[in-house]
């Protein structure tokens, strides 16, 4: 999966007619200069959409769900260092977060020290205590990848999870632990009382931190990560010890979940045993697989689109887990490659100028599918309804449709959209898959 | 004296039901080097299925019934779901298992609802078996054990006694030579996935009662039967046995002795700190055997890994 | 005399009842190539693993520069200035054939575990690692992923992989192995150019290739060695001649 795409690791802005060259030098000499206005591109633009958002979504739920998405960007890439970067597989990594989130709890509730810093070096705390686990845990856990990392990543997350209910004096017992942000000492006046100013405070900690992962991943040890996740043998046998490589991925990856903790705590003033839980470890893999861990920002489409989705579908659904937990399998048996997966699949036919002949056919299959699976979900839900609602009530919305659960013509009709849809999009199927070899293969007439 | 005979029972039970599951796990593991996350997922189907069909045929025709039927889905789910993605590696197999846990709960969800179901035992098995000393010990915990112990007895037969066995065995270390012989390797994987979860699906059906049956079932059982065999040893069957009995006794004994951290800790000669309500270390001095009992399977874990990385009885560290 | 590269002294090692190495004693010179051949079987990959820690010895010492190897991990030795290539070519898959070259280069050049350097800056191990690629000729195909390289070109890769910490003790499994006769030949021209100076130990099939390159050569049969000496002296042992064909025709029955 992580090695399927081997463009991973092709340096950003370097196009390959470029790189073959004779002269070594001179193709080095210009791929580095050309790779330091490109890289930087997509970080300006970044930046200045971070700092326009809350100018065109100005409510204060906007605002809670962009901080939401800025968190869990944060999670996600750091737990991509794990997943992507380092080949390990983790099912307790929201420990390393909650553990960060706790302590920075911790701080906002002593009085004095809080007073003294200003609130934006707070997720420093966090990231500081998230490491400090992760060095003890990774001191064990890292001597193998696979199937026992993955082991020891959810004995350790299950027995931090069940500690919150006994060591009550940190993790607060079930209640949690709760404080004010608003205690610290102002940062340029600013008393971070406004989401507004929080969402700013949050925004910037994703910009740093984001550009300090990617740059991680460019370092000896980053590389190393990778090399030690395709082969850890022969990385052995060029003098690195793969543990140690792994060790130090760890404990960076530990460090910036425990900088998301502190955001969490900065965002909600409070954490609990739910921060901690097999079931937050579980989002966060869902997250990163879903955006895509192959690329570097896979985690953070992923976070948006997931964030996205459960917004809009907690909100109009009972079910959405279920619809999150099939598309979380779908991906992984279709498109092992996630969402960065099928953007990157393009680039070939956008460098060969023939993505225009794609559009077409994806809307001939992709419509009707929608359409198909639209349906399906209606069916879904009009089964959910019809097996869990209260006795006498028939009455059922969907899609801004309301009618009634038990008679027959609305089971025709949504059985109808999905048979008709999905036979539509199987039916056009192979056309697409021609205009797809056809759009990735050079020459002819484009 | 008569209350660690209970307690024996008692650990004895919970034992072999996880035995039940981490059999069908470890031998899993052994064979495709993939640890089934979904697995407590069958058991939780096997209880639910069991239920579904008590309520029209009775527990006996359950008994027999679910575990065919979770058998068969767990086949399924090879051929259908793990096949496909094996091509990418281990752990997006792993992560396919762990994304299919979390459907199955949600499916089970959609279709029974949050509420535990009023599943129990046969009528003919509610009576008291024996009583040592006022604690009664039910029919129904004989019975486990009995079924447990058969499935162990006839799960040994089949291994090392027959021919089909010699096969499995032979295929679960040499895949292609096996394969090169003329059998059909793919078949007796997606075999053997199906009788791990069909085992399950049977510690389902007789746990279910016992255990209740919610949605929740799964995750529960589900990491200790993972703990379990890693103590054992990945890809031990007696590991698996040992390892299960282990954790069966560990946890009912803590839960019935009220062991204080307090006393251990003075007993070693550290005395207790003045002004507890103020230590932050308060909650670790009032630590008592029930509050931890269910953490150390994790703890005991840990430490396995720390000391011996292979488990109790691994021979290889995948 | 000065010290050997390296030196094996009653090495043993055993498979549970089978012993596969039954104790071996070589020593081999400073700058030396020398190579070792044998029937198939005879367990010339088993010593090539025992010499560089893939496996533990039952019995006897390994040592580098007369520094004894027991204990050490493979990434110690390797440290050291012994490196290897393996008989299933062994490189990165996914990175570009550029960065495998670069992260052979990453522990010799002093990067350890660095996570303040950013490699792409570093001129040392751009340049480095494009002039490796020179010397194996793979600079065209620099930017590819290593997966998609041709055979030849991947155990180019593989030996460019091993040179590239400028190690003094150069092993190579088996470089050949499959090869065409053209390529074998390319690999030959190859082997003797990045290996000029260093010492190196080969286990090779190819006898054309052997007796083309080898200062030396030790003839293993079942765990022993037959035989040591100069190219034509073996060739010469009737023991060798002998056993070794003997062997050979047995292991094709």
């Amino acid at each position: 999966m992580t090695n399927k795409d081997p463009r991973t690791d092709i340096p950003k802005g370097a196009k390959p007619s470029e790189q073959i060259m004779t002269d070594p030098s001179k193709a080095s000499e210009r791929m580095r200069a050309g790779s330091m206005t490109l890289t930087l591109v997509p970080w300006v633009v970044a930046a200045v959409l971070l700092a326009i958002l809350p100018q065109l979504f100005t409510n204060n739920s906007a605002l809670t769900i962009m901080n939401q998405m800025s968190i869990t960007i944060v999670f996600a890439l750091a737990y991509n260092m794990l997943l992507g970067q380092g080949g390990m597989l983790s099912f307790g990594h929201a420990v390393y977060a909650g553990v960060g989130g706790f302590a920075c709890m911790h701080i906002m509730n002593m009085s004095d020290f809080f007073a003294s810093i200003p609130l934006v070096i707070l997720p420093v705390f966090g990231g500081l205590f998230g490491m400090g686990l992760a060095m003890i845990v990774g001191s064990f856990s890292t001597r193998s990848a696979g199937t026992v990392f993955a082991m020891i990543s959810l004995g350790v997350g299950e027995l931090i999870a069940a500690c919150s209910v006994i060591i009550v004096a940190f993790f607060g017992g079930e209640e949690g632990v709760s404080g004010d942000r608003t205690y610290a000492q102002p940062f340029f006046g600013v008393e971070f009382l406004q989401q507004e100013e929080v969402y700013y405070l949050t925004a910037a900690w994703v910009i740093i931190s984001a550009a300090l992962m990617y740059l991680w991943s460019r370092t000896p040890v980053g590389r190393m990560a990778n090399a030690v996740r395709d082969n850890p043998e022969r990385a052995e046998f060029l003098g690195y010890s793969s543990r140690w490589v792994r060790y130090y991925s760890f404990v960076a990856s530990g460090f910036f979940a425990g900088v998301a903790g502190g955001l969490f705590a900065i965002n909600y003033e409070i954490l609990t045993e739910e921060n901690l839980n097999t079931a937050s470890s579980g989002v966060i893999l869902l997250v990163t697989f879903l955006g895509g861990v192959g690329f570097f920002f896979g985690p953070i489409i992923g976070a948006i689109a997931f964030t996205l989705l459960q917004t809009v579908l907690s909100l109009s659904t009972e079910l959405w887990a279920f619809y999150a937990g099939s598309l979380f399998l779908a991906t992984v048996m279709f498109f092992p490659g996630g969402l960065a997966g099928l953007i990157m699949m393009h680039v070939p036919a956008f460098k060969l100028g023939k993505a225009g002949k794609l559009v077409m056919p994806y809307i001939k299959t992709l419509l009707p599918g929608a359409i198909g699976i639209l349906g399906l979900a209606a069916l879904v839900e009009m089964t959910f309804h019809y097996r869990h609602a209260a006795t006498g009530d028939d009455e059922m919305t969907i899609f801004w449709t309301t009618f009634d659960s038990h008679s027959l013509m609305p089971w025709i009709i949504a059985g109808a959209l999905t048979l008709i849809g999905l036979g539509i999009a199987r039916a056009t199927a192979p056309a697409l898959k021609d205009a797809w070899s056809e759009a990735n293969s050079a020459g002819g007439a484009s | 004296m008569d209350l660690i005979l209970v307690n024996l029972i008692d650990g004895l039970v919970t034992g072999l039901l996880l035995f039940m599951l981490s059999a069908g796990l470890t031998l899993i593991f052994s064979m495709m080097g993939v640890l089934n996350f979904a697995h407590a997922s069958f058991y939780m189907l096997g209880a639910y299925f069991a239920y579904q069909i008590s309520i029209a045929l009775g527990f006996w025709m359950g008994l027999l019934i679910a575990p065919l039927l979770v058998g068969v889905i767990g086949a399924g789910v090879e051929r259908y779901g793990l096949r496909r993605v094996h091509q990418y590696g281990h752990v997006p197999e792993l992560i396919f298992t762990f994304g299919l846990a979390l459907l199955i709960e949600e499916l089970v969800q959609f279709i029974w609802g949050k509420n535990q179901m009023p599943y129990n035992g046969p009528e003919i098995l509610n009576f008291t078996a024996f009583a040592i000393s006022g604690n009664s010990i039910p029919a129904y915990k004989i019975f486990m054990i009995f079924i447990s112990v058969g499935i162990f007895l006839g799960l040994l037969y089949v291994l090392t006694k027959t021919r089909v066995g010699m096969i499995i065995q032979a295929a679960l270390s040499y895949p292609r030579t096996v394969e090169a012989l003329g059998h059909n390797v793919p078949l007796i994987f997606m075999g053997v996935f199906g009788v791990g979860t069909a085992l399950a699906g049977v510690a389902g059906v007789i746990a279910g009662p016992v255990l209740g049956t919610f949605p929740g079932m799964a995750f529960v059982l589900g990491s200790i039967v993972f703990v379990t065999i890693v103590i054992g040893g990945l890809g031990s069957l007696w590991g698996a046995l040992v390892a299960s009995l282990l954790i069966g006794w560990i946890t009912t004994f803590a839960k019935s002795y009220n062991i204080e951290m307090e006393d251990i800790l003075n007993g070693i000669g550290i005395s207790t700190p003045e002004n507890l309500d103020d230590n932050i270390f308060r909650d670790f001095w009032s630590l008592t055997s029930p509050q931890i009992a269910d953490i150390l399977p994790y703890i005991l874990m840990v430490l396995i890994l720390i000391f011996r990385p292979a488990g109790l009885f691994g021979k290889r560290i995948q | 005399m000065s010290t050997p590269a390296l030196e094996l002294n009653g090495l043993k090692k055993s498979f549970g009842k089978a012993e596969i190495i039954r104790g071996i004693d070589l020593s081999i010179g400073k700058a030396e190539r020398h190579a070792i051949i044998g029937p198939n079987g005879a367990g010339k990959s088993t010593l090539f693993n025992l010499i560089t820690a893939r496996f533990a010895p039952t019995a006897g010492t390994v040592k580098l520069h007369g520094e004894n190897l027991a204990g050490l991990e493979p990434f110690q030795i390797n440290r050291k200035g012994l490196s290897r290539s393996f008989q299933i070519t062994n490189i990165f898959p996914a990175m570009t054939v550029f960065e495998n070259v670069r992260c052979a280069l990453l522990w010799s050049q002093g990067y350890k575990y660095s996570f303040w350097h950013l490699v792409n800056k570093k001129r040392d191990l751009t340049e480095g690692a494009d002039a490796i690629l020179d010397k194996i000729n793979l600079l065209e195909r620099r930017n590819l992923p290593a997966g998609t390289l041709s055979y030849a070109e991947q155990r180019a890769l593989e030996i460019g992989i091993t040179i590239a910490g400028g190690a003094d003790v150069i092993m190579l499994d088996e470089p050949t192995a499959g090869m065409s006769n053209t390529e074998t030949d390319y690999i030959t021209d190859l082997i003797l150019k990045v290996t000029e100076g260093k010492t190196l130990i080969m286990v090779e099939h190819d006898m054309s290739v052997v007796f083309g390159l080898a200062d030396r050569i030790s003839v293993l049969v079942y765990g022993e060695i037959l035989a040591t000496g100069k190219p034509a002296e073996v060739r010469a042992d009737a023991k060798v001649q002998e056993a070794y064909l003997g062997a050979a025709l047995e292991a094709e029955h």
